[in-house]
């Protein structure tokens, strides 16, 4: 069984994230990472390749440093990585995103059986990646699963809503996403780690995949982000002090605010 | 290990240690013990052999990367590195350095793995900062050795699945030669292992007596094939061990110092915060700069160690620092905690208990000062 599982670097969530000037997400100020939530499919990949002696390919798009996040797949496990590199693709939306990781899986050879992805990015949050994928790859997309079992030729899969769990099923090739419910990611162990660095990644451009840079980046992208401003700082909490009357103070803050 | 190689190292097991050791703290304070989850993930990531020989399966890492790792380690509870420390450090390091091609075969793979969980039995009630007055003794029997005795504090005794048995095969008491050492399995015919001692603090972490009742073994249980190994194995041993508690004293002082940089800066006395009182900053300084100095020492000493210009003296420098060290940053953090500090509730109140023994185990305080001392006046 082949799965590709397609994987974001983020920029850590622990540090002080901001934007560039052109309004874009700040890779050069802040450490990156693989996507805590891409850990999950990671993970999820890794369990089912060792129970059906199967391959687990890692696809990202992004500069240099991505190749952090391809690193700590392969430690993970993996193996094997593809990394997407090519300054056109800088400010790419969720579409132009879509398209390249689609081009780029379609490139592989063997074929997958399997396409698992995070159910978002931890920094963009959108969610919306993998159903374009699967639209694009013209597969069934079968999203935010917290279950996932794979046999005779087929994904099994549990969602939770709100009210109520739905178990979905479908026919492989399927792309799957999963959510941080569905297992506990591995740490890399040390020999995970040393056997990494003998993994084979491979590097494609946009002309690699067949794809035109007009497609692509900030210009090409549906939407853009016109301003953003800092979440203003917390204000000082206001401490009532309690002179005999604190509950009747207690209950006028609580109807100024609306609580009651 | 390429640098970029063991720099992963490092940072996966600073996120274990911070993102599951960490929350688990009180669980392991409340059962004195390690969760099973936490002693298999610690097997899969392969902590059980980070000092063990590469070609046995370890990750062989010099003593510069050792005290690194340790450092990350020291980070949190001292029990979690007390599960496998005796693995890689003084039991691991007795076969490592002095087995028999056989034994290094036999025993460091599984060692490595965690398979096996070793434990060093070398202190006796009379023979504990100078195990030369040891009363266990190891007789020949036809091709084997009968060995008769008891030890006593020994880590991970309960847990072990063999044990590095240091007994006398012949001369005086109170002299080093003729000093043994077997590798014993725990289940062997008369090997009696003692309840848990109930301890002040690194609780999680396990120790105990054994006692030895005419314990039969063979003669390939003999580490080296050869007597008289066993004082130089065990001297050895402790040495780079004691290298390695430094590095976790610093890890130790500099998790008391986070915490208390945490407390201070959350907490107030009426509209100042307590980190702004100049009293408190001169103890998270002075705790800065003992940690500061603490680190380097470690680093030059295992760069020593690693060179071979000193292996002995530096190692007990750096312990008798860092354990002291340790033990002035725990004070000062139950201070800058104020009567927080010695509730239960708050990290540095076990943390203070825990550090205590540093300054015991591994060879004491005065032992340290006696070795250092010995080697500078010995050429004058």
């Amino acid at each position: 069984m082949n799965i590709v599982v397609c994987v974001k670097y983020v920029p850590d969530a622990q540090a002080d994230r901001t934007f560039s000037v052109d309004n874009t997400t700040d890779r050069a100020g802040v450490d990156g990472l693989l996507s805590e939530l891409d850990e999950y499919a990671v993970e999820e990949a890794l369990k089912i390749a060792e129970a059906n002696d199967g391959e687990v390919t890692i696809l990202t798009i992004g500069p240099d440093r991505a190749a952090d996040a391809l690193k700590k797949a392969l430690q993970m496990g993996a193996h094997r990585a593809v990394h997407v590199n090519d300054a056109a693709i800088h400010g790419s939306d969720a579409i132009a995103t879509s398209l390249v990781l689609a081009k780029a899986i379609q490139k592989l050879d063997p074929q997958p059986d399997l396409v698992l992805t995070g159910m978002a990015s931890t920094d963009g949050t959108m969610g919306v990646v993998p159903t374009m994928l699967a639209e694009r790859l013209g597969l069934p997309a079968v999203t935010y699963a917290s279950e996932l079992t794979v046999a005779d030729g087929k994904v099994s899969v549990r969602r939770d809503g709100d009210l109520a769990s739905q178990t979905i099923e479908a026919t492989l090739p399927a792309l799957v996403s999963v959510t941080d419910q569905i297992n506990e990611p591995r740490y890399p162990s040390f020999k995970g780690i040393m056997a990494a660095k003998k993994k084979p990644v491979d590097t494609w451009t946009l002309a690699d995949l067949g794809v035109d840079a007009e497609l692509v980046g900030l210009t090409a992208a549906w939407t853009t982000v016109e301003s953003f401003s800092a979440r203003p700082p917390r204000q000082k909490g206001q401490i009532v002090t309690d002179e005999g009357d604190g509950g009747s103070k207690l209950a006028v803050f609580l109807g100024e605010h609306k609580f009651l | 290990m390429e640098a970029a190689e063991f720099e992963s190292v490092l940072a996966t097991v600073r996120d274990f240690v911070r993102e599951v050791v960490v929350p688990a703290e009180d669980e392991i304070e409340e059962t004195d013990e390690i969760p099973t989850r936490i002693r298999e993930q610690a097997k899969a990531m392969g902590l059980f052999g980070y000092a063990i020989p590469e070609e046995y399966d370890g990750l062989g890492l010099t003593m510069s990367e050792e005290v690194r790792l340790a450092m990350e380690l020291g980070w949190t509870t001292p029990s979690f590195r007390s599960l496998f420390g005796t693995n890689n450090g003084i039991a691991g390091q007795v076969v490592a350095k002095n087995g028999t091609p056989e034994q290094k075969q036999h025993y460091l793979p599984k060692f490595a793995s965690g398979e096996l969980v070793a434990s060093f039995a070398l202190s006796e009630p009379e023979a504990g900062s100078d195990p030369s007055w040891m009363r266990t003794s190891a007789k020949p029997d036809g091709d084997g050795w009968v060995i008769d005795g008891a030890k006593q504090y020994i880590t991970n005794a309960t847990r072990a699945d063999v044990f590095m048995v240091f007994a006398r095969t012949s001369g005086e008491r109170g002299t080093t030669k003729g000093i043994s050492v077997f590798v014993v399995p725990a289940d062997a015919e008369g090997l009696r292992i003692g309840p848990n001692d109930p301890k002040m603090g690194q609780r999680g972490s396990s120790t105990a007596e054994v006692s030895f009742d005419g314990v039969r073994v063979d003669a390939s249980t003999l580490v080296g094939g050869q007597e008289g190994v066993g004082f130089g194995a065990a001297m050895k041993s402790l040495a780079k061990g004691r290298l390695h508690i430094a590095a976790i004293c610093v890890g130790l002082a500099q998790r008391m110092l986070d915490e208390s940089i945490r407390w201070a800066t959350a907490s107030r006395q009426g509209e100042t915060r307590i980190a702004d009182f100049q009293l408190v900053q001169g103890m998270l300084a002075d705790c800065h700069t003992e940690i500061y100095a603490g680190r380097a020492m470690v680093l030059e000493a295992a760069r020593e160690y690693d060179e071979g210009t000193d292996q002995r003296l530096a190692p007990s420098a750096a312990k008798l620092y860092c354990s002291e060290m340790v033990g002035r940053v725990a004070d000062r953090a139950v201070q800058v905690h104020g009567g927080a500090g010695y509730m239960h509730a708050v990290p540095v109140e076990r943390f203070y208990r825990d550090a205590r023994l540093f300054r015991l185990y591994e060879g004491t305080s005065e032992v340290q000062r006696v070795i250092i001392a010995k080697a500078i006046t010995r050429s004058r």
